[in-house]
Protein backbone atom coordinates (compact mmCIF):
# COMPACT_ATOMS: atom_id res chain seq x y z
CA UNK A 1 0.00 0.00 0.00
CA UNK A 2 2.77 2.38 1.21
CA UNK A 3 4.55 1.05 -2.14
CA UNK A 4 1.55 2.21 -4.12
CA UNK A 5 1.33 5.58 -2.56
CA UNK A 6 4.66 6.58 -3.54
CA UNK A 7 4.33 5.47 -6.77
CA UNK A 8 1.12 7.95 -7.00
CA UNK A 9 3.32 10.99 -5.73
CA UNK A 10 6.75 10.20 -7.50
CA UNK A 11 5.73 12.20 -10.05
CA UNK A 12 4.29 14.98 -8.66
CA UNK A 13 7.44 16.69 -7.68
CA UNK A 14 8.71 19.10 -10.44
CA UNK A 15 12.04 17.23 -10.38
CA UNK A 16 11.03 13.96 -11.36
CA UNK A 17 7.95 15.27 -13.81
CA UNK A 18 10.40 17.07 -15.97
CA UNK A 19 12.23 14.14 -17.25
CA UNK A 20 8.98 12.23 -18.11
CA UNK A 21 7.53 14.85 -19.71
CA UNK A 22 10.60 15.56 -21.40
CA UNK A 23 10.70 11.82 -23.08
CA UNK A 24 6.33 12.31 -23.23
CA UNK A 25 6.84 15.10 -25.56
CA UNK A 26 8.01 13.81 -28.94
CA UNK A 27 5.66 10.63 -28.83
CA UNK A 28 2.41 13.37 -28.45
CA UNK A 29 3.75 15.89 -30.93
CA UNK A 30 4.71 13.17 -33.66
CA UNK A 31 0.71 11.44 -32.84
CA UNK A 32 -0.56 14.49 -33.47
CA UNK A 33 0.91 15.68 -36.78
CA UNK A 34 0.67 12.05 -37.74
CA UNK A 35 -3.66 12.57 -36.68
CA UNK A 36 -3.65 15.67 -38.08
CA UNK A 37 -1.99 14.57 -41.69
CA UNK A 38 -5.20 11.84 -41.49
CA UNK A 39 -7.74 13.99 -40.34
CA UNK A 40 -6.89 16.79 -42.80
CA UNK A 41 -6.74 14.14 -45.51
CA UNK A 42 -10.39 12.65 -44.75
CA UNK A 43 -11.50 16.25 -44.20
CA UNK A 44 -10.61 17.24 -47.39
CA UNK A 45 -10.78 14.67 -49.83
CA UNK A 46 -12.13 11.81 -48.05
CA UNK A 47 -15.41 13.47 -46.52
CA UNK A 48 -18.51 14.11 -49.32
CA UNK A 49 -19.41 17.94 -49.51
CA UNK A 50 -22.80 18.39 -47.41
CA UNK A 51 -26.31 18.59 -49.65
CA UNK A 52 -27.52 21.62 -47.80
CA UNK A 53 -24.20 23.36 -46.77
CA UNK A 54 -21.75 22.41 -49.69
CA UNK A 55 -18.02 22.44 -49.14
CA UNK A 56 -18.16 25.17 -46.56
CA UNK A 57 -19.30 22.56 -43.70
CA UNK A 58 -15.71 21.08 -44.10
CA UNK A 59 -14.81 23.88 -41.11
CA UNK A 60 -16.31 21.60 -38.50
CA UNK A 61 -13.18 19.40 -38.70
CA UNK A 62 -11.44 22.01 -36.87
CA UNK A 63 -14.12 23.72 -35.50
CA UNK A 64 -15.62 21.20 -33.61
CA UNK A 65 -12.84 19.87 -31.82
CA UNK A 66 -11.71 23.00 -31.25
CA UNK A 67 -14.99 23.97 -29.35
CA UNK A 68 -14.77 20.87 -27.12
CA UNK A 69 -10.86 21.45 -26.59
CA UNK A 70 -11.80 25.14 -25.15
CA UNK A 71 -14.53 23.61 -22.60
CA UNK A 72 -12.42 20.55 -21.78
CA UNK A 73 -9.43 21.96 -21.09
CA UNK A 74 -10.85 25.03 -18.96
CA UNK A 75 -12.49 22.04 -16.67
CA UNK A 76 -9.23 20.59 -16.46
CA UNK A 77 -7.57 23.78 -15.87
CA UNK A 78 -10.26 24.25 -12.85
CA UNK A 79 -8.89 20.67 -12.11
CA UNK A 80 -5.59 20.94 -11.49
CA UNK A 81 -6.04 24.83 -9.98
CA UNK A 82 -8.20 22.75 -7.56
CA UNK A 83 -5.76 20.32 -6.63
CA UNK A 84 -3.29 22.47 -5.78
CA UNK A 85 -5.58 25.13 -4.05
CA UNK A 86 -6.42 21.64 -1.79
CA UNK A 87 -3.35 19.52 -1.93
CA UNK A 88 -0.96 22.43 -2.20
CA UNK A 89 1.16 20.87 -4.57
CA UNK A 90 3.37 22.78 -6.78
CA UNK A 91 3.25 21.63 -10.26
CA UNK A 92 -0.66 21.90 -10.36
CA UNK A 93 -0.41 25.04 -10.34
CA UNK A 94 2.43 25.04 -12.90
CA UNK A 95 -0.09 22.77 -15.19
CA UNK A 96 -2.99 25.09 -14.67
CA UNK A 97 -0.71 28.05 -15.62
CA UNK A 98 0.74 26.16 -18.73
CA UNK A 99 -2.79 24.96 -20.12
CA UNK A 100 -4.61 28.56 -19.84
CA UNK A 101 -2.64 29.59 -23.68
CA UNK A 102 -3.44 26.23 -25.12
CA UNK A 103 -7.19 26.67 -23.78
CA UNK A 104 -7.48 30.53 -25.02
CA UNK A 105 -6.06 29.41 -28.04
CA UNK A 106 -8.50 27.03 -29.03
CA UNK A 107 -11.30 29.16 -28.07
CA UNK A 108 -10.16 31.57 -30.41
CA UNK A 109 -10.02 29.12 -33.22
CA UNK A 110 -13.26 28.31 -32.71
CA UNK A 111 -14.77 31.76 -32.57
CA UNK A 112 -12.54 32.41 -35.64
CA UNK A 113 -13.36 29.61 -37.61
CA UNK A 114 -17.34 29.56 -36.34
CA UNK A 115 -17.37 32.95 -37.96
CA UNK A 116 -16.00 32.19 -41.14
CA UNK A 117 -18.48 29.24 -41.30
CA UNK A 118 -21.29 31.48 -40.27
CA UNK A 119 -20.80 34.08 -43.36
CA UNK A 120 -21.55 31.32 -46.12
CA UNK A 121 -23.87 29.25 -43.97
CA UNK A 122 -26.16 32.32 -41.55
CA UNK A 123 -25.12 35.34 -43.92
CA UNK A 124 -23.40 36.69 -41.18
CA UNK A 125 -19.94 36.61 -39.50
CA UNK A 126 -21.64 37.07 -35.96
CA UNK A 127 -24.81 36.52 -34.07
CA UNK A 128 -25.43 36.96 -30.46
CA UNK A 129 -26.54 33.48 -30.43
CA UNK A 130 -26.26 31.32 -27.00
CA UNK A 131 -23.22 29.54 -28.45
CA UNK A 132 -21.32 32.00 -29.76
CA UNK A 133 -21.73 34.42 -26.79
CA UNK A 134 -20.42 31.84 -23.77
CA UNK A 135 -17.94 30.71 -25.95
CA UNK A 136 -16.60 34.77 -26.27
CA UNK A 137 -17.20 35.18 -22.14
CA UNK A 138 -15.41 31.46 -22.17
CA UNK A 139 -12.57 33.44 -24.30
CA UNK A 140 -12.56 36.24 -21.70
CA UNK A 141 -12.29 34.12 -18.25
CA UNK A 142 -9.42 32.65 -19.72
CA UNK A 143 -7.59 36.17 -20.66
CA UNK A 144 -8.91 36.77 -17.17
CA UNK A 145 -6.43 34.09 -15.69
CA UNK A 146 -3.93 34.64 -17.66
CA UNK A 147 -4.15 38.73 -16.69
CA UNK A 148 -4.09 37.61 -13.00
CA UNK A 149 -1.81 35.00 -13.00
CA UNK A 150 0.86 37.67 -14.60
CA UNK A 151 0.10 40.33 -12.70
CA UNK A 152 1.03 39.01 -9.40
CA UNK A 153 5.02 38.43 -8.94
CA UNK A 154 5.09 35.64 -6.46
CA UNK A 155 4.42 32.53 -8.42
CA UNK A 156 2.98 30.69 -5.28
CA UNK A 157 0.31 33.80 -4.72
CA UNK A 158 -0.38 33.56 -8.42
CA UNK A 159 -1.44 29.85 -8.20
CA UNK A 160 -3.47 30.49 -5.46
CA UNK A 161 -5.54 33.86 -6.85
CA UNK A 162 -5.54 31.97 -10.06
CA UNK A 163 -6.89 28.71 -8.83
CA UNK A 164 -9.83 30.84 -6.70
CA UNK A 165 -10.74 32.82 -9.98
CA UNK A 166 -10.55 28.89 -11.90
CA UNK A 167 -13.32 27.65 -9.32
CA UNK A 168 -15.50 30.51 -9.16
CA UNK A 169 -15.20 30.62 -13.06
CA UNK A 170 -15.88 27.03 -13.09
CA UNK A 171 -18.90 27.45 -10.93
CA UNK A 172 -20.29 30.23 -13.37
CA UNK A 173 -19.45 28.55 -16.66
CA UNK A 174 -22.71 26.26 -16.48
CA UNK A 175 -24.71 29.27 -14.89
CA UNK A 176 -23.32 31.51 -18.01
CA UNK A 177 -23.66 29.09 -20.25
CA UNK A 178 -27.83 28.25 -19.49
CA UNK A 179 -28.43 31.63 -19.01
CA UNK A 180 -26.86 32.49 -22.17
CA UNK A 181 -28.90 29.41 -24.00
CA UNK A 182 -32.18 31.14 -22.67
CA UNK A 183 -31.20 34.27 -23.73
CA UNK A 184 -31.07 33.26 -27.37
CA UNK A 185 -30.74 30.30 -29.60
CA UNK A 186 -30.02 30.27 -33.25
CA UNK A 187 -26.54 27.90 -33.39
CA UNK A 188 -28.00 23.99 -34.69
CA UNK A 189 -28.22 21.50 -31.52
CA UNK A 190 -25.22 19.18 -31.06
CA UNK A 191 -24.58 16.97 -34.12
CA UNK A 192 -22.77 14.48 -31.97
CA UNK A 193 -24.10 13.22 -28.70
CA UNK A 194 -23.74 9.87 -26.32
CA UNK A 195 -27.34 9.26 -26.30
CA UNK A 196 -28.56 9.44 -29.63
CA UNK A 197 -26.68 8.11 -32.87
CA UNK A 198 -25.15 11.06 -34.53
CA UNK A 199 -26.69 13.12 -37.30
CA UNK A 200 -23.96 13.05 -39.93
CA UNK A 201 -22.29 10.36 -42.40
CA UNK A 202 -19.99 7.82 -41.10
CA UNK A 203 -17.02 9.42 -43.04
CA UNK A 204 -17.44 13.07 -41.37
CA UNK A 205 -17.63 11.61 -38.03
CA UNK A 206 -14.60 9.68 -38.21
CA UNK A 207 -12.82 12.35 -39.55
CA UNK A 208 -14.04 14.76 -37.01
CA UNK A 209 -13.07 12.04 -33.87
CA UNK A 210 -9.64 12.35 -35.77
CA UNK A 211 -8.96 15.38 -35.42
CA UNK A 212 -10.43 15.93 -32.26
CA UNK A 213 -7.69 13.59 -30.76
CA UNK A 214 -4.78 15.34 -32.93
CA UNK A 215 -6.01 18.34 -31.37
CA UNK A 216 -5.85 16.35 -28.19
CA UNK A 217 -2.11 15.58 -28.68
CA UNK A 218 -0.99 18.57 -29.62
CA UNK A 219 -2.69 20.35 -26.57
CA UNK A 220 -0.93 17.42 -24.17
CA UNK A 221 2.22 18.37 -26.44
CA UNK A 222 2.16 22.19 -26.00
CA UNK A 223 1.31 21.58 -22.65
CA UNK A 224 3.76 19.50 -21.69
CA UNK A 225 6.57 21.51 -23.27
CA UNK A 226 5.56 24.71 -21.66
CA UNK A 227 4.80 23.52 -18.10
CA UNK A 228 8.51 22.26 -18.66
CA UNK A 229 9.87 25.62 -18.83
CA UNK A 230 7.90 27.00 -16.04
CA UNK A 231 9.34 24.31 -14.17
CA UNK A 232 12.52 25.37 -15.19
CA UNK A 233 12.37 28.89 -14.84
CA UNK A 234 10.18 28.69 -11.43
CA UNK A 235 12.66 26.19 -9.88
CA UNK A 236 16.05 27.82 -11.28
CA UNK A 237 17.80 27.94 -8.13
CA UNK A 238 17.49 24.48 -6.92
CA UNK A 239 20.00 21.80 -7.27
CA UNK A 240 17.78 19.42 -9.79
CA UNK A 241 17.94 22.03 -12.47
CA UNK A 242 21.15 22.94 -12.63
CA UNK A 243 21.84 18.77 -12.90
CA UNK A 244 19.39 19.15 -15.60
CA UNK A 245 21.30 22.55 -16.93
CA UNK A 246 24.47 20.84 -17.04
CA UNK A 247 23.41 17.55 -18.87
CA UNK A 248 22.05 19.75 -21.18
CA UNK A 249 25.45 21.96 -21.90
CA UNK A 250 27.52 18.05 -21.86
CA UNK B 1 -22.11 58.91 -3.02
CA UNK B 2 -19.49 59.03 -6.64
CA UNK B 3 -20.88 55.61 -7.45
CA UNK B 4 -24.32 56.77 -7.86
CA UNK B 5 -23.29 60.35 -9.46
CA UNK B 6 -21.12 57.84 -12.18
CA UNK B 7 -24.59 55.59 -12.65
CA UNK B 8 -26.72 58.55 -13.79
CA UNK B 9 -24.06 60.02 -15.96
CA UNK B 10 -23.52 56.93 -17.84
CA UNK B 11 -27.26 56.61 -18.02
CA UNK B 12 -27.68 59.67 -19.05
CA UNK B 13 -24.88 59.69 -21.97
CA UNK B 14 -26.89 56.97 -23.78
CA UNK B 15 -29.54 59.51 -25.04
CA UNK B 16 -26.68 61.71 -25.92
CA UNK B 17 -25.06 59.11 -28.29
CA UNK B 18 -27.73 56.87 -29.77
CA UNK B 19 -30.79 60.00 -30.57
CA UNK B 20 -33.47 60.93 -27.92
CA UNK B 21 -36.31 59.28 -29.47
CA UNK B 22 -38.62 57.67 -27.12
CA UNK B 23 -39.75 54.79 -29.18
CA UNK B 24 -35.94 54.01 -29.50
CA UNK B 25 -35.01 54.68 -26.16
CA UNK B 26 -37.66 52.74 -23.81
CA UNK B 27 -36.80 49.09 -25.50
CA UNK B 28 -32.64 50.45 -24.39
CA UNK B 29 -33.96 51.36 -20.96
CA UNK B 30 -33.63 48.23 -19.28
CA UNK B 31 -30.03 47.06 -20.65
CA UNK B 32 -28.69 50.64 -20.10
CA UNK B 33 -29.15 50.77 -16.98
CA UNK B 34 -28.35 47.17 -16.11
CA UNK B 35 -25.11 48.23 -17.95
CA UNK B 36 -24.51 51.43 -16.10
CA UNK B 37 -25.37 49.56 -12.08
CA UNK B 38 -22.34 46.71 -13.56
CA UNK B 39 -19.96 49.36 -14.31
CA UNK B 40 -20.52 51.75 -10.89
CA UNK B 41 -20.56 48.41 -9.13
CA UNK B 42 -17.55 47.15 -10.42
CA UNK B 43 -15.70 51.18 -10.01
CA UNK B 44 -16.25 51.16 -6.29
CA UNK B 45 -15.03 47.28 -5.53
CA UNK B 46 -11.49 48.59 -5.23
CA UNK B 47 -11.85 50.40 -2.26
CA UNK B 48 -13.67 46.69 -0.49
CA UNK B 49 -10.58 45.83 1.11
CA UNK B 50 -8.10 48.71 0.06
CA UNK B 51 -8.48 50.99 2.75
CA UNK B 52 -7.96 47.98 5.60
CA UNK B 53 -5.56 46.51 3.70
CA UNK B 54 -3.36 49.56 3.78
CA UNK B 55 -3.73 50.65 7.37
CA UNK B 56 -3.65 46.83 8.74
CA UNK B 57 -6.91 46.12 9.86
CA UNK B 58 -7.24 43.79 7.61
CA UNK B 59 -5.10 41.23 9.56
CA UNK B 60 -6.89 42.08 12.29
CA UNK B 61 -10.30 40.81 10.93
CA UNK B 62 -8.26 37.65 9.79
CA UNK B 63 -7.48 36.76 12.94
CA UNK B 64 -10.35 37.80 14.08
CA UNK B 65 -12.51 34.79 16.37
CA UNK B 66 -15.45 35.50 14.45
CA UNK B 67 -15.06 32.98 10.62
CA UNK B 68 -13.69 35.37 8.01
CA UNK B 69 -16.50 34.80 5.65
CA UNK B 70 -19.33 36.17 7.68
CA UNK B 71 -16.85 39.33 8.12
CA UNK B 72 -16.48 39.28 4.33
CA UNK B 73 -20.19 38.98 4.19
CA UNK B 74 -20.38 42.72 6.32
CA UNK B 75 -18.36 44.18 3.84
CA UNK B 76 -20.15 43.07 1.04
CA UNK B 77 -23.89 44.15 2.66
CA UNK B 78 -21.76 47.29 3.42
CA UNK B 79 -20.37 47.51 -0.36
CA UNK B 80 -23.65 46.75 -1.45
CA UNK B 81 -25.63 49.62 1.14
CA UNK B 82 -23.62 52.64 -0.27
CA UNK B 83 -23.25 51.66 -3.51
CA UNK B 84 -26.25 49.18 -4.63
CA UNK B 85 -29.14 50.53 -2.84
CA UNK B 86 -28.60 53.76 -4.05
CA UNK B 87 -28.84 52.75 -7.54
CA UNK B 88 -31.81 51.40 -6.53
CA UNK B 89 -33.25 54.12 -5.21
CA UNK B 90 -32.78 56.35 -8.15
CA UNK B 91 -33.31 53.91 -11.06
CA UNK B 92 -37.24 54.83 -10.90
CA UNK B 93 -36.22 58.12 -11.80
CA UNK B 94 -34.13 57.65 -14.23
CA UNK B 95 -36.38 54.77 -15.59
CA UNK B 96 -38.96 57.96 -16.40
CA UNK B 97 -35.97 59.67 -18.54
CA UNK B 98 -36.59 56.55 -20.58
CA UNK B 99 -40.10 56.50 -20.76
CA UNK B 100 -40.58 53.76 -19.04
CA UNK B 101 -43.76 53.74 -16.16
CA UNK B 102 -46.22 51.25 -14.64
CA UNK B 103 -45.32 47.69 -14.33
CA UNK B 104 -41.86 47.60 -16.73
CA UNK B 105 -40.38 50.55 -14.28
CA UNK B 106 -41.50 48.54 -10.92
CA UNK B 107 -39.91 45.23 -12.14
CA UNK B 108 -37.16 47.15 -13.02
CA UNK B 109 -36.28 48.78 -9.75
CA UNK B 110 -37.49 44.97 -8.38
CA UNK B 111 -34.33 43.30 -10.85
CA UNK B 112 -31.94 45.88 -9.52
CA UNK B 113 -32.56 45.49 -6.06
CA UNK B 114 -32.51 41.33 -6.19
CA UNK B 115 -29.27 41.54 -8.70
CA UNK B 116 -27.11 44.48 -6.83
CA UNK B 117 -26.70 42.47 -3.86
CA UNK B 118 -25.44 39.34 -6.42
CA UNK B 119 -22.43 41.88 -8.18
CA UNK B 120 -20.98 43.19 -4.60
CA UNK B 121 -21.09 39.31 -3.62
CA UNK B 122 -19.43 38.29 -6.76
CA UNK B 123 -17.41 41.50 -6.87
CA UNK B 124 -16.17 40.80 -3.87
CA UNK B 125 -13.83 37.84 -4.75
CA UNK B 126 -12.23 39.91 -7.61
CA UNK B 127 -11.50 43.01 -5.12
CA UNK B 128 -9.89 40.24 -2.68
CA UNK B 129 -8.04 38.17 -5.81
CA UNK B 130 -6.77 41.92 -7.10
CA UNK B 131 -5.50 43.03 -3.14
CA UNK B 132 -2.17 45.15 -3.42
CA UNK B 133 -1.93 44.53 -7.36
CA UNK B 134 -0.22 46.95 -10.00
CA UNK B 135 -3.40 47.91 -12.02
CA UNK B 136 -5.49 46.51 -10.12
CA UNK B 137 -8.36 49.07 -11.23
CA UNK B 138 -8.20 47.30 -14.94
CA UNK B 139 -7.70 43.73 -13.65
CA UNK B 140 -10.72 43.52 -11.49
CA UNK B 141 -12.83 44.89 -14.26
CA UNK B 142 -11.31 41.94 -16.47
CA UNK B 143 -12.20 39.05 -14.12
CA UNK B 144 -15.46 40.18 -12.86
CA UNK B 145 -17.44 41.48 -15.77
CA UNK B 146 -17.44 38.23 -17.41
CA UNK B 147 -19.02 36.60 -14.28
CA UNK B 148 -21.41 39.12 -14.05
CA UNK B 149 -23.22 38.26 -17.23
CA UNK B 150 -26.36 35.85 -15.64
CA UNK B 151 -27.22 38.80 -13.47
CA UNK B 152 -27.83 41.26 -16.28
CA UNK B 153 -29.39 38.69 -18.83
CA UNK B 154 -32.28 38.11 -16.64
CA UNK B 155 -32.23 41.58 -15.05
CA UNK B 156 -32.32 42.98 -17.83
CA UNK B 157 -34.80 40.30 -19.35
CA UNK B 158 -37.30 40.43 -16.81
CA UNK B 159 -37.71 44.37 -17.81
CA UNK B 160 -38.10 43.08 -21.34
CA UNK B 161 -40.58 40.16 -20.42
CA UNK B 162 -42.91 41.93 -18.71
CA UNK B 163 -42.88 44.63 -21.78
CA UNK B 164 -43.72 41.78 -24.21
CA UNK B 165 -46.32 40.57 -21.57
CA UNK B 166 -44.45 37.03 -20.48
CA UNK B 167 -44.42 38.27 -16.83
CA UNK B 168 -41.00 38.78 -14.87
CA UNK B 169 -41.75 36.43 -12.27
CA UNK B 170 -39.17 33.34 -14.02
CA UNK B 171 -36.74 35.94 -14.56
CA UNK B 172 -36.59 37.06 -10.95
CA UNK B 173 -37.01 33.69 -9.20
CA UNK B 174 -33.80 33.14 -11.10
CA UNK B 175 -31.94 36.11 -10.25
CA UNK B 176 -32.69 35.62 -6.79
CA UNK B 177 -31.63 32.22 -6.52
CA UNK B 178 -28.15 33.61 -8.04
CA UNK B 179 -28.73 35.91 -4.80
CA UNK B 180 -28.62 32.90 -2.52
CA UNK B 181 -26.15 30.93 -4.47
CA UNK B 182 -23.76 33.94 -4.55
CA UNK B 183 -24.15 35.33 -0.91
CA UNK B 184 -23.19 31.60 -0.16
CA UNK B 185 -20.31 30.96 -2.31
CA UNK B 186 -18.84 34.60 -2.45
CA UNK B 187 -17.68 35.32 1.26
CA UNK B 188 -16.41 31.83 1.24
CA UNK B 189 -14.49 32.18 -2.58
CA UNK B 190 -13.65 36.20 -1.49
CA UNK B 191 -12.40 34.99 2.25
CA UNK B 192 -9.82 32.05 1.01
CA UNK B 193 -8.90 34.74 -1.94
CA UNK B 194 -7.98 37.57 1.04
CA UNK B 195 -6.38 35.07 3.04
CA UNK B 196 -3.91 34.44 0.02
CA UNK B 197 -3.83 38.00 -1.17
CA UNK B 198 -2.31 38.54 2.30
CA UNK B 199 -0.33 35.48 3.74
Amino acid sequence: MSQRLVNWFKYSSPATFYGLAGKLVPWFAASSVVLFAIGLYIGFFMAPTDFQQGEAYRIIFIHVPAAWMSMFLYLLMAGYAALGLIFNTRLSGMMAQAIAPTGALFTFIALWSGALWGRPTWGTYWVWDARLTSELILLFLYVGFIALQASIEDPRRADKAGAVLAIVGAINVPIIYFSVQWWNTLHQGASVSLTRAPSMASVMLAGMLIMVFACWFYSIAVVLVRVRAIMLERERSSAWVAEQLADAHA
Amino acid sequence: MTTVVFFVIVVSLFPLGVGPEMDRLRPLAAGVLWVAALLASMLSLGRLFAADYADGSLEQLLIAPQPLSLLVLGKILAHWLVSGLPMVLIAPVLGIQYDLTGAPLLVMTLSLLIGTPVLSAIGAVGAALTLGLRGGGVLIALLVLPLYVPVIIFGAGAVEATQSGIGPEGHLSLLAAFLMLSLVVGPLAAATALRISVE
